[in-house]
This record gives C-alpha cells, structure tokens and sequence, in this order.
C-alpha cells in the first residue's frame, strides 16, 4: 500500500494576514503584497517592520499585513516613515504607495526622503491611473489613454507628459536601489519579488534609500478583463516605462 | 531657586522642550520663530536627540506624526503661514491619536501678511483650522518664563488626552530676551511605554495607527470617543489669570503680549481711583468661564484687546452672554498696544460708564 506523502510547495506568509480581499479580480496588489509578505518572511522582519499605508487602492493594506502600520496622509507617507525611522532606527520601515499618492501630491515628500537618502523602502504601484476615486488621470497615465477625466485620451498639449519616477529618482544621490518591476508575467514576478528583496537589504544594511516601482494592471478601471489587462501593460507600458534596475543593480 | 538665564523667547521654548523630554524636532524655517530650529539643530545632537529639517511644513508636520507614532516626545515650530500648512497634518495627528506639540509665533497675516507680531491665528488655532470635529488643547504665554514653564506641561496634557496641543503666542514672545529658570528636567528614558505605539509587533500583536473608518456608524462612535476626550480637557485643563480682579468695574480681556501690556495701564488707571482689572486666558481651549462669572456682578464694562481684528471677543461675548457690554479695540497688522493708548481706553469706558 502507497502511504500518500504531502509536502508543502505554496503557504500562506506568516506575515500575511488570513483574511478576505477587498481589491478587484486580476488588480495587482494582491500579488504586490504577497510577494513583499514572502520578502517580510524570508529576511525574518516581522517584528520590527513598520508599513506605511497610502491613500489610495491599498489604504486598507494593514489589515492584511500582521506587522506594525500608520495610516498616512495622501503623500505624506515617505514623511511619516521618516519621522519613525529617525525614532526607531531599528525598524524596518516600509511605504507603500499608489501612482496618485507618490507621483502627484506627494511629489516632494518622495523626492526628498529619496536625496536624503532615508533608511526606508518604498514600494510604488504604478497603474497608470487613480484606481480608488474610479479611474482618473494620474502623472503616468499614458499619452492617448482614456480615463474618467481624459474621455478623449491624455493629451501631451493639454496634461503634459507622463512621469517616469525611477529614472527621476535615480539623478539623486541618496538612493542605493531602484528598480522597475512588472508583474504582468510569471517571470516578472519573480523579478519583482527580488527586487523587493533587495530594496529592502539596503535598509537593512544601512546603505541608503530603497525604491521598487511596480507596473501593475488594473482591469476595472482600464476596462478590460485581468488578461487582457496583462496584455494592454505588457504592450503600452512598458514600452514607455522600461524594466530594470537604475541603481544598485547587480547581483 | 535655579540658575536663571538670559534666553531669547524662542531659544528658552526649544530648550524647554529640550528639558521636558522632547528629542525630536522637525520644522521648516520661517521668521519670526527660526531661533527655535536653529538652537534645536545644535542642541539635540549633544542630547542624542534628532533635529530634521523637512523640505516644507507639510512634510514637517507628517514626520511629527511618524515620530509621536513611536511613542516619543516629539515638535514642531512655525508661524503663522506655516501653521496653515500644516492644518492638514494636525487634523490626521488628532484622528490618529498622537500625543505631540505645535508651536506658533504668530505674524500678521492674511496671506504672507508681514513679519510683525499678531495674534490674528486665534480662530485657526481655537475653533479647528483643520477638517473635522476636534480641538487642540492651545496654551497662550504672556512671559519667556510662562512659556519655559508650559512648555513641560504641554506635553503632559499632549499624553493624557493623547492630542496635540498648541502653543501660541505673538512673534515678540519669540524675539524678546527675559531671563528665564528652567524649573524641571525630564529624562525620556524616565517615560512610561506606550502600549499603543509602533515601532515592530515584537511579543504583541500589530499595532495600527490610523484616522480611516469606512462604516458611519463607527465612525460616529469614534468621534463620539474623541469628543470625551475634549469634554475632560475643558473639565480639567482650564488655565487663566486675574489680576485686580476682586472689585473690578472695567474688566480688561487679553492674551499674550497684549495682557502684559494691559497690566501697566492698569496699575496707571488703580492710581486714578478706576477700578480696572484683567482677565487673562492662558488656555485659549478650552476657553476659562468662571472668572467671567465672577466679574459680571460686580463689573461695569468688558474692554477685550487683541492683535487681530477681534477673535477672541466671540468667546468673551458667549462668557458675557449679554450683561454688560463687550467692547473692543484690535492691532491686527504687526503693531504693539502701548500702556498709554489702554490707559486712554481705561478713562474713556470709566467715563462713559
């Protein structure tokens, strides 16, 4: 007789917390957040991590983290998490912003703590639009794509050009990692969840800023199902928004 | 008695602060109060403490509320432009409840206004400034010495009402020097943990620091919640002076550098024979009430002076409720009430009464 022999392959995070999500089918914050939960995990931070929630899409995130959490003000995130890092340097302290959040009014918070060279890590999800408030034009919303506040596509006239924040952040001095990640793909995501991994080492190790901007679809709101939605990320935005590494790439 | 030191007003506040535990200041320049920042950058460090320029009083603000979320004792210093700015970090500061002090040397405004003492952020400072229902316990100094000395109380009264309280006070109070005694020393190591702070679940659960309620009628029982919290601080935290009060027919009214003033014209107009006396507020909120019940029997006129256009005579008006009349006189663009221009005032009120 066979005696069956079950091996765990997939667990749940430890600091992943078991509970119901609020956000959309094929939305990438789920994978998001389950990958820097297997980060969390894997450097056994657990207990000393601090999360910063945006307003936006994730500003319910510590309901599904089990770490230590500060709601903060639209933007004002890379300022909250400085505030706790200076208190308690021996946190980890993580933000974890929207395109909305980073890229429009929180401009100056994130450019400064990034030439500061802060000891936190931001993780920033651009989805090329203002998911919560339903979809409107955000800074990396792409030329010609239509939102609830472009009907008639971004115009380069009219609203300027998209913001390219990796490359920006990377003129600075202060930052030690970032890098541009997309998780539109099975190999992106393992990209994705080493970069995280390494923006977070830095911190760690006390070297400086740490930034990972994640290309992340968002069906509802480009109104396509989550594959095509894959596709349309995979075609559109990264063309204009390419992956790598800009600073402290390399193994 | 302790050694006593000459200290300019701005200066004196930050090593008050200093001495009452505070380690953290973030703050963004702007005269009339930069002496602060400037003294905190020198002297946080030889106390292992952090002084952080922020890139904008926004930002400024929001690494206040970091820091208090760690539980520790933590400011920042402004004026009056600045402290519009950061309306919008103090109001998350209160939803979040954190324990943290703001001090304002007020300049004239509205707008960049000018650079000379007011008292004209009375309103912004007693009745929100920022979105929602809540307030900001606000202490008002007339003296370098006042303002040392409730530099310690402000964050004792931040801690139990776990709010943020307001340290107001005209632009002279931080460019005058005084001599001053620090009356206490607190050792932070010395403060009690918070249970509530972050900093890592380590042996605990997760701790959240948040403002956000989605479901109304929670909501409503957390303002509900808050607004206790208030209710206490206006039961317990009521703070004023009277001077020459016990027989006083003209019953002067004001804060800060103007109550100073007041002071002399009155001791002038007790050696006319007037009887005038003042009522001084320090807790601008919650707002004194019984002094004015005292008064009334035995006053005539109420003479309210500010460094506004008129604040703070809406709340003597409420005190007053009608029984005697409620005069004012207002400095609202950068200029200083002289003894001699009150004392006029006094003799005018006295004569027409």
């Amino acid at each position: 007789m066979n005696e069956m022999v079950w091996k765990p392959v997939y667990l749940r995070p430890k600091s992943l917390a078991r509970v119901n999500t609020h956000y959309c089918p094929g939305c990438g914050h789920g994978i998001v957040h389950r990958l820097l939960a297997e980060v969390i995990d894997e450097l056994g931070i657990l207990e000393k991590t601090v999360i910063m929630a945006p307003v936006g899409c994730s500003v319910l995130l510590y309901n599904y983290f089990e770490v230590d959490a500060v709601e903060c003000a639209h933007g004002r995130a890379p300022a909250v998490a400085t505030g706790i890092k200076r208190a308690r340097p021996e946190s980890v302290v993580i933000t974890y912003q929207g395109d909305g959040d980073l890229a429009a009014i929180g401009t100056a918070e994130i450019v400064h703590a990034a030439t500061r060279g802060e000891r936190i890590t931001t993780i920033f999800i651009n989805n090329a639009n203002f998911g919560m408030t339903g979809g409107q034009m955000a800074p990396t919303t792409l030329i010609g794509q239509k939102t609830e506040t472009t009907p008639y596509g971004r115009s380069a006239e009219r609203n300027g050009y998209p913001i390219r924040v990796s490359e920006m952040l990377a003129t600075l001095n202060g930052p030690a990692y970032i890098a541009r990640v997309a998780v539109n793909s099975v190999s992106n995501v393992i990209k994705a969840r080493n970069s995280i991994k390494k923006a977070i080492q830095v911190q760690l190790e006390g070297k400086g800023f740490g930034f990972v901007e994640v290309l992340s679809p968002c069906p509802t709101n480009w109104g396509l199902k989550p594959v095509e939605a894959l596709k349309w990320l995979e075609e559109n935005m990264i063309p204009y928004y390419p992956l790598g590494e800009f600073v402290g790439g390399g193994a | 008695m302790g050694e006593r030191i000459l200290m300019k007003g701005a200066e004196a506040c930050a090593e008050g602060a200093i001495r009452a535990g505070c380690r953290f200041f973030f703050g963004y320049p702007i005269t009339p109060q930069n002496e602060v920042a400037g003294y905190m950058s020198r002297r946080l460090p030889e106390v292992g403490g952090v002084y952080l320029q922020g890139e904008s009083e926004v930002a400024s603000i929001n690494m206040v509320l970091g820091a208090a979320a760690t539980g520790v004792r933590a400011m920042t210093s402004s004026s009056s432009p600045g402290i519009s700015l950061m309306q919008e970090g103090i109001s998350y500061i209160v939803g979040c409840q954190l324990p943290c002090v703001i001090v304002n040397f007020m300049r004239g405004g509205p707008g960049l206004g000018g650079i000379g003492p007011a008292q004209s952020d009375y309103f912004q400072a007693t009745k929100g400034g920022g979105h929602g229902d809540y307030n900001l316990v606000v202490l008002a100094p007339s003296t370098i010495q006042e303002l040392v000395d409730l530099m310690k109380e402000a964050f004792e009264i931040a801690e139990r009402y776990r709010n943020p309280v307001m340290v107001l006070a005209d632009g002279i109070i931080a460019q005058m020097m005084e001599a001053v005694e620090f009356k206490y020393q607190v050792d932070p190591e010395s403060l009690p943990p918070k249970s509530w702070a972050v900093g890592g679940a380590r042996g605990r659960p997760k701790n959240i620091i948040k403002s956000l309620d989605l479901v109304p009628e929670n909501l409503e029982k957390y303002n509900w919640m808050l607004q206790d919290k208030f209710q206490q601080a206006r039961e317990r935290e009521v703070r004023y002076e009277e001077y020459e009060m016990e027989d006083a027919e003209i019953v002067l009214v004001s804060f800060g550098t103007v109550a100073r003033v007041a002071k002399k014209s009155i001791e002038e107009a007790r050696k006319r024979g007037i009887k005038a006396g003042l009522i001084r507020p320090i807790t601008l909120w919650p707002f004194p009430e019984e002094p004015f019940s005292r008064a009334i029997p035995h006053s005539k006129k109420f003479l309210v002076l500010e460094m506004n256009a008129g604040q703070m005579i809406e709340d003597v008006r409420l005190q007053v409720c009608g029984a005697r009349p409620v005069q004012f006189k207002g400095k609202p663009g950068g200029t200083v009430f002289n003894p001699s221009e009150i004392l006029e005032l006094i003799i005018s009120l006295e004569e027409k009464a």
